[in-house]
């Protein structure tokens, strides 16, 4: 059945490079940002091993994912996914964009609103220190702050650490002190570093909790020696995007 | 009663507007109408014998009984006394396209009209295949208006460019003025919004539908809630979801409070669930309440008195289509709902859900199922099972509108089978060719029955792998058929000369991305002229096709609209033609040729 005309060679399509069109051009209120519960969506995916795999199936059905192209294009990516899925097309399919925004909005305020009670979905990453045997996962989600999250960090990773951060002589009160943290962590071994969702590496601390909840897809405690050569160009993409 | 006007779907009611009792280049002749005409189309006789004026206003007492536009149309057409009596008498005007004829000749010809609808881009442009400048420019309407009908009460538009300036002048010139609604419109904001709250005395609906604000910077937006007379007011309607800026909550709760005939409520997505439910301790006769936003769905739930109304559950759902109730949240409400006759609702419901809604609602006529993904890859959680459940409880569904992943023709033949009275049939399996999901065949025979079973039927818009042989099924059996939406569909020419030359009661035609070319194009050239519209992108058009269907159809409009000015100048990617007596319009902008 010649059905097969690929009339997308002759469409138009709207949209943002890198991606097919995702709808309209005009109105598209797009909080530009995706959710972080998508991030951990295609992160899960991305693993192998079944228990994962169906965590991640339950996590898609209750994802709301904003009706824009960024997750079909990172989709594309995924090894995991049978079949390329179809660049998108303007105004296909026949929603109104006065339908798509409201759905996109309520999501996006939806998570805002609601807080920790949002989804039944955690924020996992993996969290790898170096020198550290196996890897980590902590869920930001139950954290408020970056001071929680250094805390549980350390605690996590206590049973790991040499003698280092001991013989800084740091005490829990010490710890409590972001700036104080980050200063100590940076003049000593470990710099806690992290992946954002366009996939490059960032300190820790530099952006807002919120955003860097809902951009960071994995933690890494780096040794402080190779984390040098990354603060510049992280300082320097924090810059440009906030 | 007044139908709903939520879509302004004209399948619901008589076609037709005023265009079609104009001569259409073929002769009409017979009797007293004769062919004498004017250079505008409009007679222009002398005066009539006094006999004559009685009869004719004995006639115009009777005719005002005749509401119906199609049957207004014929007795137009009786003889001359009967066409003027029926202008005199006719109350209600109804543009469908609004170039299809100058508003001059509209004002010259009906002078006692009380209500206006008028409708102005192509459907498609709801899904950004029309530029933003195209056109459909309130404004002259709104002057030729102004001018002509003093005592106009009721102004209803669809998809018009309308200026604030526009507002203001419906404002001032209309003292009597009564009802607003404006249906996907834009051009407008705040200001005009405010202007129609302080000036019209008499407001009874205001009703923004779908319609998209112009951008206003926060000190631009102008506090238009609280411009209404402070007063009691004779609001009826307010409806205001679609305005992206925050309204004064107090203004609006005092407005509610001081509006005892208030009845429809749609809020924006400022308003929250806590204010939302002040609003309705204030107005407790509310019958539709909508909302922008969504809470928990808990807040939907029936909620003290407001909720013992039956009729109240009815339009509470209105909200639902944008709320994301899972079957299990849905339930236990629906089973409530055994005289729910409309139902929107996003598939987040599942096939579970409407199965409950099938069990409960028979009395169910009109069901739309939206995307909470739309977008092709989407998972889609409603399928035709949910489809087959619905046709199964709902026998006396009417509408239908249904976005899915997954049908099969199975499905769609058993509701074809069992809602015998659907006059609304629009099926849209997102992923673009998608055959039958069981058996992997076309998805032909499905419409196919649709159209051989549901003998009134009269809008339909298809879906998925769809070969030739279903536009054969749709000229065949589809005799009723006044609007067709099709996309992704068909083989060859063939398919399109199917439906050009099978439906002699199309009126309008939208079709995207099908393989029909010049030929198909030609082979309607006897219909084009009992249409409204034609439109076509990204088919196989070629300048030299279009072009001679407009040398050949002198009233017909054929625009040919090019918004990527790097694409070849034979191939046409976008084709709008309708036809009119106003001629080519004058406001066309650059990308737009009028062939």
């Amino acid at each position: 059945m010649a059905s097969g005309l690929r009339m997308e060679e002759t469409e138009l399509r709207l949209g943002l490079p890198g991606g097919g069109g995702g709808g309209e051009a005009e109105g598209v209120k797009n909080s530009g940002k995706r959710g972080f519960v998508e991030i951990v969506d295609l992160k899960l995916q991305l693993q192998t091993p079944v228990g994962v795999q169906e965590a991640a199936a339950e996590a898609a059905e209750k994802v709301r994912r904003s009706p824009n192209h960024d997750s079909i294009v990172s989709c594309g990516s995924d090894p995991e996914k049978p079949s390329p899925p179809k660049a998108q097309v303007v105004g296909w399919p026949p929603v109104r964009s006065f339908r798509k925004n409201i759905l996109s909005v309520h999501s996006d305020k939806g998570r805002k609103e609601e807080g920790e009670k949002s989804s039944s979905l955690a924020a996992l990453v993996k969290v790898s220190m170096d020198g550290a045997p196996y890897l980590r996962k902590v869920d930001l989600k139950t954290h408020r702050s970056y001071q929680e999250l250094f805390m549980a960090l350390q605690k996590m990773f206590s049973s790991f650490t040499t003698g280092d951060y001991g013989s800084q002589g740091m005490s829990g009160r010490e710890f409590m002190n972001e700036r104080k943290v980050k200063d100590v962590l940076h003049g000593s071994e470990y710099v806690p570093t992290y992946e954002d969702k366009d996939g490059d590496w960032m300190l820790v601390g530099d952006v807002p909790w919120e955003m860097f909840v809902a951009s960071c897809k994995r933690l890494s405690i780096m040794k402080g020696s190779e984390a040098i050569g990354l603060a510049p160009r992280a300082m320097e993409k924090c810059k440009n995007k906030c | 009663m007044r139908e709903e006007r939520s879509d302004m779907s004209e399948d619901e009611d008589g076609g037709g507007g005023v265009e079609q009792k104009e001569r259409w280049g073929s002769s009409h002749g017979g009797g007293c109408c004769g062919s004498a005409k004017s250079r505008g189309g409009v007679w222009t006789d002398p005066p009539p014998p006094f006999s004559d004026q009685v009869l004719e206003n004995v006639l115009e007492n009777v005719l005002q009984f005749l509401v119906c536009r199609r049957d207004r149309n014929a007795a137009s057409l009786v003889c001359r006394s009967w066409y003027r009596a029926e202008a005199q008498s006719r109350g209600e005007l109804f543009i469908g396209n609004c170039y299809a004829v100058s508003p001059r000749r509209a004002t010259d010809r009906f002078h006692r009209v009380r209500s206006v609808v008028l409708k102005g881009k192509p459907r498609f442009a709801d899904f950004s295949l029309v530029p933003l400048g195209w056109g459909a420019h309130f404004s002259p309407w709104a002057s030729a208006m102004a001018a002509a009908y003093p005592w106009l009460e009721r102004i209803c538009l669809k998809r018009m460019s309308i200026a604030d300036d526009d507002l203001s002048l419906l404002a001032f010139s209309f003292p009597f003025f009564k009802d607003l609604t404006l249906i996907c419109c834009d051009g407008f904001g705040t200001p005009g919004l405010a202007v129609i709250a302080e000036k019209c005395r008499h407001l009874r609906v205001l009703d923004l539908i779908e319609a998209y604000l112009e951008e206003e910077e926060e000190d631009e937006v102008v506090d238009w809630i609280s411009k209404f007379p402070q007063t009691t007011t004779s609001l009826e309607t307010l409806g205001f979801d679609c305005v992206d800026s925050a309204v004064n909550f107090e203004a609006l709760e005092a407005l509610v409070a001081r509006s005892p005939a208030l009845r429809q409520l749609r809020v924006n997505h400022h308003v929250t669930v806590d204010q939302l439910f002040r609003l309705m301790v204030r107005a407790p006769q509310l019958t539709h309440l909508g909302t922008g936003s969504f809470g928990p769905p808990a807040a939907l739930a029936p909620q003290g008195d407001v909720m013992e109304h039956e009729a109240d559950l009815v339009s509470a759902f209105a909200a639902s289509s944008f709320a994301e109730i899972t079957a299990d949240e849905l339930k236990p409400v629906i089973h409530h709902c055994h005289n729910l006759q409309k139902f929107w609702v996003l598939d987040t419901v599942r096939d579970e859900g409407l199965q409950a809604v099938a069990a409960t609602c028979k009395d169910l006529r009109e069901l739309r199922v939206f995307p909470l993904n739309a977008t092709e890859d989407s998972e889609g959680f409603v399928s035709d099972v949910g489809l087959a459940a619905i046709s199964e409880g709902c026998r006396r569904l009417r509408s239908i509108l249904y976005f899915c992943q997954q049908m099969t023709n199975k499905a769609v033949i058993t509701m074809s089978k069992n809602c015998q009275e659907l006059v609304v049939f629009r099926l849209c399996i997102m992923g673009r060719h998608l055959p039958d999901h069981h058996t992997k065949e076309p998805m032909d025979e499905g419409f196919g029955a649709i159209v051989m079973n549901c003998k009134k039927l009269t809008r339909l818009a298809v879906s998925g792998l769809l070969t030739d042989k279903a536009f054969g099924y749709i000229g065949k059996y589809g005799k009723s058929i006044r609007t067709l939406s099709v996309a992704f569909a068909g083989d060859s020419d063939v398919g399109l000369r199917y439906v050009l030359e099978g439906c002699p009661k199309l009126q309008k035609l939208e079709i995207r991305d099908s393989p029909f070319g010049d030929p198909a194009l030609l082979s309607g050239i006897h219909q084009y002229y009992n249409m409204r519209f034609l439109w076509m992108n990204s088919c196989k058009l070629s300048i030299r096709g279009c072009k001679d269907v407009a040398q050949r159809l002198p009233r017909l409009v054929v625009e040919v609209i090019r918004d990527r000015p790097e694409a070849d100048e034979e191939t046409v990617e976008k084709l709008y033609m309708y036809r009119s007596l106003a001629g080519p319009r004058n406001d066309a902008p650059p990308f737009v040729k009028i062939l």
